[in-house]
């Protein structure tokens, strides 16, 4: 009877885990998407080249900055969003 | 010490990323889950409402021309009424359901202040092509989110809305003071 019950949660979470699955994967992916950026067009990183470049365009790289958002996203909203979704997928099963 | 308009352009496409992201990952959890705590409630009205704030410093400095700046103040208005309007209905402030129109309206109207304001065809430079691309994309989002005020929980029709952000984000990436479009330059524009 619990191994039955066990196997039933088991089902359900799974068939709850692709919400799981894709926010997870939002940061990570979005932070990939820059690195790709960074790599196909590298004359935006123009950290690379300081010299020649003015004020605004050192602070401002967009690659670099969709990593940033990426990561911030991933490490500062994922974790809690993760936390609770788990706590509805749990009572609902 | 103003920057480069391009530059603007790019800051505001970080904001539409966050944003675009908040929207996606509220469009997979479901508005139960994403609401569970308040503060996450209010980030996306919130980054909406401040993005609005700070479309009228843009609105104020770069003034090349009055249609520019019309263009600008109404973009500003938009994102600051959709963000409020946002703000007072997570808050409970707002009963009323037709508030949620204020989505597809900021949609509607900033859609036709890109297409407007825009005097040159697509080819004429790659501004004058993000700035059609920009208006049309907003005219779709006004139809993405008009089904998302009738259907609020419809996972397509929210991360249609993200997506519509998403784009957004990518076409003010894709901004220049002066580059061509395809090839193509007008000499008008400064090509040769």
């Amino acid at each position: 009877m619990d191994a039955e019950l066990v196997r039933q949660r088991a089902r359900a979470r799974t068939r709850h885990s692709w919400r799981h699955t894709a926010v997870s994967a939002l940061g990570p992916l979005t932070a990939l998407v820059g690195l790709v950026w960074a790599l196909i067009q590298p004359y935006r990183i123009t950290l690379l080249d300081p010299d020649k470049h003015s004020f605004w365009y050192l602070a401002v790289q967009p690659p670099l900055f969709v990593i940033l958002v990426g990561v911030v996203f991933h490490f500062w909203l994922v974790p809690g969003l993760l936390g609770d979704l788990e706590e509805v997928e749990e009572h609902s099963s | 010490m103003e920057p480069p308009a391009e530059v603007v352009h790019w800051l505001f496409g970080v904001g539409f990323v966050f944003l675009s992201l908040c929207l996606l990952a509220e469009a997979i959890v479901g508005r139960e889950v994403w609401r569970r705590r308040a503060w996450r409630a209010y980030l996306w009205p919130g980054i909406a409402f401040l993005m609005g704030v700070l479309m009228w410093p843009v609105m104020v400095f770069y003034t090349s021309s009055a249609i520019h700046m019309l263009a600008h103040s109404t973009w500003a208005q938009v994102m600051m009424l959709v963000g409020g309007a946002q703000l007072g209905l997570v808050r409970g402030k707002l009963h009323n359901p037709l508030w949620e129109l204020t989505l597809p309206l900021a949609l509607l109207v900033s859609g036709l202040a890109f297409l407007i304001h825009e005097q040159n065809p697509w080819l004429f430079s790659r501004s004058a092509f993000l700035h059609h691309a920009l208006g049309w994309t907003m005219i779709a989002g006004t139809v993405i989110t008009l089904g998302r005020a009738v259907q609020p929980r419809s996972t397509a029709f929210n991360a249609g809305f993200a997506m519509i952000m998403v784009a957004t984000a990518t076409l003010l990436f894709c901004d220049r003071n002066l580059a061509p479009i395809f090839g193509h330059l007008s000499p008008l524009a400064g090509g040769r």
